[in-house]
């Protein structure tokens, strides 16, 4: 099989849900990247509500150059903590020509944001990926992480289709601990029943990981902080 | 101890969850509600008591009360709400009641916005409040440091009997940083017989108060105070040097700045420019000897004082320590906007023509 975004993520609606910190934010961008390099029409819509800083509205250059398309609040609230969605939202929701890829707050509250477009969403050809990383103290036991689940599908009134083991550790993040990631994810897999879609590594680490069961996501990190 | 990944915000809450807060109070602003929020539903299961004050002066309020009768009590806000928080400082300053203040800092003044900033270095090195005070004021420039000294803090108000401050740019509360849950040194602290929790077979309560109806009272109260601030100005002064032992030109930074400092060192040195950092870690007591020291070394030509404000607040520490010997140059932004690796890079080599 080969390794494209489109075999991995075949659904028209990418929805990227997890805790913060998990890197939904990093994948969501990568993704939208990968994915513009397969198809026509590629949106990526920012529906973080709940992060001030750090968000995927700040790779808008690096993702409209590379053809995609960059949806958020308006300018006047990009660096407001104002809870208000952009209408272009609906563009990905009705026009089927896109692939959309939606990245959401990194908690419960920030899911609120999908309630809304629920039954829209469900007439669509979707998928809810639920990000894991084994290195958030909140979420790294399987009973945790199923509950965050759990509780982000209980207030977007979507069910999750598949997770993605993101575990990284920033700059220190080593084949191992993308391990541990899977091991993670392979224990709220069997519990849930969902697929492990993909690990992600960076390139460096990639070739390392080729023993694992599930394909591996090739990411590189935009998300800096201003010395890096 | 293995790394985990926290955001600056959750590790403050968690940080001093471990240090044996007992009691949180707060009001949610950007960019420090996952404080609060962390706090509502973890220090509960720790036995501690979380309250969602009002408003930000019922909270510091809450915490004066808490901590009067011997509890651990912390708050946390953002500028603004700091602002609010004046009055209930200088109350716990004169009544000499420990407490721990994050602010985790925002663009002003007013409301200005919710980006980073450090704006607020007057506020909390001058104190805010009315009256003659200080408050310890601990600024950390990253997570590990940041979870620490929120640890500490606890014990060093405790220690002096005073409130003390962790200041730091919204973005070390808001990033996400690998850290390890390392062993705190511990003080010696003696029982808080001073507190307001009981008579414990004593004839009469404790009180806690800063009001001296007798002048001379008031003045022999604030000549101890003073005593005391010189102790911790003896005691507290923490500061880094990063590479200033042979430097020309030396950046004074804290926080996020010296980070982004120590990248563009990094290029300056690559092109020959013999740079160094001097970070003060404590803003209050400020290493002002230190400074001074370096500042009278042969091989230092010039100082660039680096902050994200607009006036230069600790750039007039910086001026009082080295004391004309050296010509100190000022870059700063304010509003949320951070000094970028380039402008830095480019505000040294502008120097160093100047110096040379």
């Amino acid at each position: 099989m080969s390794l494209t975004a489109a075999t991995l993520f075949p659904h028209r609606i990418s929805i990227i849900t997890g805790h913060y910190g998990t890197g939904k934010t990093e994948f969501s961008v990568n993704l939208a990247l990968a994915l513009i390099r397969e198809r026509e029409q590629v949106m990526l819509a920012d529906l973080d509500i709940v992060n001030p800083y750090f968000r995927s509205r700040e790779q808008r250059p690096l993702l409209e150059s590379a053809g995609v398309r960059v949806i958020s609040s308006s300018q006047a609230c990009s660096d407001a903590d104002v809870p208000s969605l952009p209408p272009e939202l609906l563009a990905i929701l009705e026009n089927r020509e896109i692939t959309g890829v939606l990245d959401i707050g990194g908690d419960p509250v920030g899911a609120r944001v999908l309630a809304r477009f629920r039954p829209r969403i469900q007439m669509e050809d979707y998928q809810l990926i639920y990000v894991i990383n084994a290195n958030r103290p909140e979420v790294r036991t399987p009973e945790t992480a199923i509950d965050y689940l759990r509780s982000i599908e209980a207030i977007t009134g979507l069910t999750c289709t598949g997770l993605v083991n993101n575990t990284h550790l920033c700059g220190e993040t080593t084949a191992d601990q993308i391990r541990k990631g899977a091991a993670l994810a392979a224990a709220v897999s069997e519990q849930t029943g969902l697929p492990i879609l993909c690990h992600t590594a960076e390139q460096r680490l990639a070739e390392e990981l080729s023993d694992l069961p599930q394909p591996v996501f090739p990411i590189s990190i935009h998300m800096k902080k201003p010395w890096e | 101890m293995e790394k985990e990944l926290w955001k600056g915000n959750e590790a403050i809450a968690e940080a001093a969850i471990r240090a044996g807060c007992d009691c949180f109070f707060g009001y949610p602003i950007t960019p420090q509600s996952e404080v609060p929020e962390y706090m509502s539903v973890h220090l509960p299961k720790a036995g501690g008591v979380f309250v969602q004050s009002e408003s930000e002066i019922a909270a510091i309020n809450m915490v004066y009360g808490a901590a009067g009768s011997g509890m651990r009590a912390m708050t946390s806000s953002s500028s603004p709400g700091i602002s609010l928080k004046q009055e209930g400082i200088t109350y716990l300053a004169g009544a000499e009641v420990p407490a721990v203040i994050v602010n985790c800092m925002r663009g002003g003044p007013g409301l200005g916005t919710i980006q980073p900033s450090q704006g607020d270095y007057f506020q909390a090195t001058r104190g805010g409040g009315n009256g003659d005070y200080r408050t310890v004021v601990l600024a950390p420039s990253n997570v590990q440091e940041t979870v620490d000294f929120v640890q500490e803090a606890f014990d060093i108000a405790d220690q002096y009997r005073n409130p003390v401050m962790i200041v730091m740019d919204g973005l070390i509360g808001q990033m996400m940083e690998p850290i390890e849950w390392r062993p705190i040194p511990k003080r010696d602290l003696p029982p808080k017989t001073w507190a307001a929790g009981g008579r414990y077979g004593r004839e009469v309560h404790n009180v806690i108060n800063s009001l001296y109806i007798d002048p001379n009272a008031c003045d022999e109260h604030n000549q101890r105070l003073t005593e005391k601030f010189d102790e911790i100005a003896r005691n507290e002064i923490r500061w880094e040097e990063v590479q200033c032992e042979d430097a020309d030109i030396v950046i004074t930074a804290y926080g996020t700045p010296a980070r982004i400092a120590l990248t563009a060192i990094e290029n300056l040195r690559a092109k020959g420019i013999r740079v160094g950092l001097f970070r003060p870690i404590s803003l209050w007591p400020f290493p002002e000897k230190v400074l001074g020291e370096l500042a009278a070394q042969d091989h230092v030509k010039a100082f660039l004082d680096v902050e994200m404000s607009s006036v230069g607040q600790m750039l007039e520490d910086v001026r009082l320590s080295v004391e004309g010997r050296k010509p100190i140059r000022y870059l700063g932004h304010a509003g949320g906007v951070m000094p970028t690796v380039e402008e830095m890079t480019e505000a040294v080599e502008q120097l160093w023509k100047e110096v040379q």
